[in-house]
């Protein structure tokens, strides 16, 4: 599958899970999802400032009605850790966070490896179910994981590294 | 006036909103001086008050009245631009501004020094910024919830807190029958 048709995929999947309000912070491994995103009329996408914030918007939305998604960089599990303990967990919220996971096989930048040495740790010590996407191919699962993710009423984190993508900047 | 004041004044008017309420004590006051379950109370997470009611502003039509403080709109600056660039009509931001930490101890902020919270929102894109004093908070919500226009009303008020129990409430029946106010 090409990156396009990857971009494409997950927002399909997004789309067909009836996922309408979303939320990013930007990564340059998920840019071509979010341009995928801004596109779609199903959904109404809304950049946030810090991931916090946009979680934050999430749980609004989900008390709303419509059911969100956050995309974000594995950098903002450190950011996040209180909210998604605080008011994702402690309200029992569905969450599905679509993650870059920098600092993996293929990742150019040093400092970037820092925060990916915590980032599974992190999520193991916060009980939040995550699923790493290494191959192309793990991609067809992502559709199983937001069923998952709204059966369960629980935040879930699908790390996606540069291999996935195809190299960092490689594409 | 202090905020507890405050909240028992504009109480009738806040009864038939929707409600995210900030963390600390003014959820404790606000559940003490009327407990509805059209309020959410934010039990953790400072500074997502105004993030949780944009939120659910965008998602359904019903006004939303966010009863946020100085110091938490401080923590969550992005909120600003957040809210300047993507408000619906239905949005209402009431910051009351006492100038100081109020759940801590009353410690300063810098709201009660050099820096502006209406300007700051207007310089971040909100087109509809109001500041008002205390005595005021009642007229000014009012015309907010008539105005048909995303509004951040600032309240200018005494630093102080009322007396308070913790919310003895578990947060999954304050989310869940919240939920439910919000489909009736």
């Amino acid at each position: 599958m090409s990156k396009m048709n990857i971009d494409k995929k997950i927002v399909d999947d997004l789309v067909a899970n009836d996922i309408s309000f979303v939320t990013t912070v930007p990564c340059k491994q998920l840019a071509g999802v979010i341009e995928e995103v801004e596109k779609r009329d199903e959904v109404f996408h809304i950049p946030a400032n810090k991931e916090d914030e946009g979680m934050g918007l999430c749980a609004g939305a989900w008390m709303g009605g419509k059911r969100p998604a956050i995309i974000m960089q594995n950098t903002a599990i450190g950011v996040t850790i209180n909210t998604l303990a605080t008011l994702i967990q402690y309200y029992r919220m569905p969450l599905p966070m679509l993650i870059s996971y920098r600092g993996e096989l293929r990742e150019p930048v040093a400092c970037q490896v820092e925060m990916a040495l915590h980032t599974k740790a992190l999520l193991a010590q916060l009980n939040i179910p995550t699923y790493h996407f290494h191959k192309r191919s793990d991609v067809e699962e992502f559709g199983m994981i937001l069923k998952h993710t709204f059966m369960c009423n629980k935040p879930v984190a699908i790390l996606t590294d540069a291999n996935f993508w195809g190299g960092y900047g490689e594409q | 006036m202090i905020r507890s004041e405050i909240l028992s004044e504009i109480a009738p008017l806040l009864r038939d909103q929707l409600v995210v309420c900030n963390i600390g004590i003014p959820s404790q006051e606000l559940h003490v001086i009327d407990d509805q379950p059209s309020n959410f109370y934010m039990l953790g997470t400072m500074g997502l008050a105004s993030s949780i009611g944009l939120g659910l502003a965008l998602a359904q039509p019903k006004p939303v009245v966010v009863i946020d403080g100085d110091g938490s709109v401080l923590t969550n600056l992005g909120t600003l631009p957040t809210i300047g660039n993507n408000a619906p009509p239905n949005y209402i931001l009431m910051i009351i501004d006492n100038g100081s930490y109020g759940s801590t101890g009353d410690q300063p902020t810098y709201t009660g020094k050099k820096t502006c919270l209406a300007g700051m929102a207007r310089a971040a894109g909100c087109d509809r910024v109001v500041e008002v004093q205390d005595v005021d908070t009642d007229a000014a919500l009012k015309q907010a919830l008539e105005a048909g226009k995303a509004t951040v009303l600032v309240v200018k008020c005494d630093s102080g807190n009322a007396k308070m129990p913790v919310i003895p409430l578990d947060p999954v029946v304050i989310r869940d029958r919240f939920m439910k106010a919000v489909q009736a």
